[in-house]
């Protein structure tokens, strides 16, 4: 991990807290049909379901000689078998069976990450198992509410997590990448509230009075088809230690009282977002666009869902195009203006969650430093 | 984990150096770079200062260690047949600077259990006490046992009673208190993780009734340093068949060393008789085998026909522990052994 201290609030590429939730995969993801292999903070992890539908995520790498669980198979009702040399795990990772010998090494086994199925989603805990607590799991509850409907994909982006949630924080950036879709002037020029605790930054944009954006306009005709004028827009963007953001997004016709409280004359979406750090130079971005109106309509779905995906698909294109401008320029240091204050936020609570827990552990920078 | 390849090795101090118990020191260390500690976790000491090899080096496990890293503690026993580690650190004094690696995890307690049940006998209890402390912190539902010769043998007695109240169940061989092993396992279900560390006998003991039960063998955890065995070590003739580098095997000696030294070079790994590497066939003993090991089940064992000879040793058939094992006392002569090396 690098570029942490002193300038770690601005550093273009974060390390990432390990005790802490994130997203492994959505829940159709991990199966009894094929088991998972993904990597969340530098630690390969195997997915897959026990007999009972209980979702595990178990090092992808045999005790033995490191083969990846991920390319063996499930046996009996919890356990996975090595695809090199037979060796087999339960679901806590201890060892089962060896080959060519009738007792089990004692110290033979796997880590077990705890992992915990939520909001359509398994969250994983790659660090300290003693410290997990189901209780640190983002609020997404729009995911799995009945008073809301949507879906959503994955993206694979290769750039640091940081950059993604960077973008999340700061939604100026729609006027300009996505000037088909949801920018317009009017984003730039209206003033953001920043406000934060010790887990959460939220970021809150106002619009009056203005014409709605492609997009908006035709959720606006889902709802009200004979809508025709200005709205009212909002963007509220809640970040949640330690890499999720849920958008409180919309429009209401003009004057109605969208932006104070009665949104019945508007259209109200979530945008979920949370983010898991593969390495230092890879994310899987996992998002939703939820909305509250018209419920029943699929095709309203899968229009959101494909029109946001072409939306995001220009913000992975800038993401992964600045991820290689950084690498192509090292002695480049991040700048920052008044627009990124959310985001500044969000980093200074990450830096101190780093800092917490290197505080608390050895890092192999401080071994190898002592070494001699 | 292999010995001796990756470790990465750093000079620590003796902050202080107490006695524990009878024969039992407490060692508290502050490395050159922090030391993190996890339950189950041990550190490797060079003990023999001035060598590098493997066999300079000795486990102990960490009873405690500070949270920001800045000291852990270790117990140590002193063994009546050292062959240096115990001496070593027996004889150290505050300010005494040595060589140790950073807790190394080869025990690790996994959490989320419906219920443990922790066991130590005598200094085995270094390795449990920390488990037994994040048990409580957790809240969850465990047992600590903890087995010893007599009281003041057993360390840190005081604070073990004071931490976990009726959670401690003491047994104490002097006070007519033996363990019965059948009783301890009588309501432990599948669902419950065994821990334990001591004593040979007692954690084979605890193995055949776990086994007899029909518990789930990955739920019984427990950690050997495979120094211990069902009979007292004592000298015996090794003879390699078809070679003329015969010898005699001293009791502060393995066999694995005995043949080092006399030029053979076996094959062999972790030393403390888990991996199985080391294993050769056995021929013309005279005596038995004290199979010290974790690698064969106990009908390898009864055979005899092959050994780990990393631990394992030869015993006459009068040795102390004898009865233990059915063996009759009436034989004599020093004990031998031929290995049939391929």
């Amino acid at each position: 991990m690098t570029d942490l201290s002193p300038s770690g609030a601005t550093a273009k590429n974060m390390a990432y807290p390990l005790n802490a939730w994130y997203v492994a995969g959505w829940d159709y993801e991990v199966n009894r049909k094929k088991i998972l292999s993904r990597k969340i903070a530098d630690r390969p992890m195997a997915l897959y379901r026990t007999e009972e539908g209980r979702p595990v995520a178990l090092t992808d790498a045999c005790w033995h000689r490191l083969a990846p669980l991920s390319m063996g198979s499930l046996v009996g009702p919890d356990g996975v078998q090595c695809p090199y040399h037979g060796l087999q795990y339960n679901s806590a990772g201890r060892c089962t069976f060896m080959p060519a010998q009738k007792t089990i090494n004692p110290s033979a086994m796997v880590n077990s990450f705890p992992v915990v199925e939520r909001h359509r989603f398994i969250w994983v805990w790659p660090g300290d198992p003693m410290l997990a607590d189901a209780a640190l799991i983002p609020d997404m509850h729009q995911m799995g509410s009945d008073e809301w409907a949507g879906d959503g994909k994955t993206i694979e982006v290769r750039a640091n997590y940081q950059l993604v949630l960077d973008n999340l924080m700061d939604l100026t950036h729609e006027e300009f990448l996505h000037s088909s879709s949801i920018g317009q002037k009017e984003l730039s020029e209206s003033d953001i509230e920043v406000t934060h605790d010790d887990r959460t930054v939220t970021v809150s944009r106002f619009m009056e009075n203005i014409d709605a954006p492609p997009f908006w306009l035709k959720n606006m005709r889902d709802k009200f088809p004979d809508f025709e004028g200005k709205v009212d827009r909002w963007q509220i963007i809640e970040f949640q230690m330690p890499s999720t953001i849920c958008i409180d997004v919309g429009v209401a016709k003009a004057g109605t009282g969208g932006l104070t409280g009665d949104r019945s004359q508007g259209v109200n979406g979530y945008v979920m977002n949370t983010i898991s750090p593969v390495d230092q130079a890879n994310a899987m971005y996992y998002w939703a666009f939820m909305r509250n109106y018209r419920l029943e309509s699929q095709r309203i779905t899968t229009e959101l869902r494909d029109g946001v995906h072409g939306v995001f698909a220009e913000d992975e294109e800038m993401l992964t195009a600045q991820q290689q401008a950084i690498v192509e320029n090292p002695d480049h240091e991040f700048y920052n203006l008044n627009i990124d204050a959310g985001g500044m936020w969000v980093r200074r609570l990450i830096q101190r969650a780093v800092e917490a827990e290197r505080s608390m552990m050895a890092s192999d920078a401080d071994l190898s430093d002592a070494k001699g | 984990m292999s010995q001796g390849t990756q470790l990465r090795w750093q000079r620590a101090t003796v902050l202080s150096h107490r006695a524990a118990a009878e024969e039992i020191a407490e060692i508290v260390l502050a490395g050159e770079a922090p030391l993190f500690t996890e339950p189950g976790a041990h550190i490797d000491v060079r003990v023999l200062p001035g060598r590098t090899d493997s066999e300079s080096v000795r486990s102990y496990s960490v009873v405690e260690g500070a949270a920001d890293g800045s000291w852990v503690k270790v117990g140590v026993r002193r063994s009546p047949t050292s062959r240096g580690g115990s001496r070593f650190m027996h004889a150290l004094k505050p300010g005494d600077a040595l060589e140790v690696t950073a807790p190394l995890q080869n025990f690790p307690l996994r959490v989320g259990a419906p219920r443990y049940v922790l066991l130590a006998g005598g200094v085995g209890i270094t390795a449990i006490h920390a488990m037994a402390r994040v048990l409580k912190r957790l809240g969850t539902d465990y047992q600590l046992i903890f087995v010893g010769r007599s009281r003041p043998a057993m360390a840190f007695l005081e604070e073990l009673r004071e931490e976990h109240g009726p959670r401690l169940r003491l047994s104490v061989d002097d006070e007519g208190d033996v363990l019965d092993v059948h009783e301890l396992l009588a309501d432990v279900d599948a669902s419950t993780e065994f821990y334990m560390c001591g004593p040979i006998r007692l954690m084979d003991a605890v193995r055949r009734a776990w086994i007899e039960r029909g518990l789930p063998l990955p739920n019984l955890r427990y950690e050997t340093f495979g120094n211990s065995g069902w009979f007292d070590p004592e000298e015996f003739e090794l003879r390699i068949r078809g070679s003329e580098r015969n010898t005699v095997v001293s009791s502060e000696e393995s066999i694995l060393e005995a043949l080092e030294r006399v030029g053979v070079e076996p094959m062999y790994d972790c030393r403390k008789g888990e991996c199985g590497l080391c294993v050769v066939k056995a021929q013309q003993l005279n005596g038995v085998i004290d199979h010290r090991d974790v690698f064969f089940d106990e009908e390898e064992k009864s055979s005899d026909t092959k050994l780990c000879v990393c631990v394992s040793r030869v015993a006459s058939r009068s040795g102390a522990g004898a009865e233990a094992c059915g063996a009759d006392s009436s034989a004599h002569a020093r004990p031998s052994l031929t290995l049939d090396f391929p």
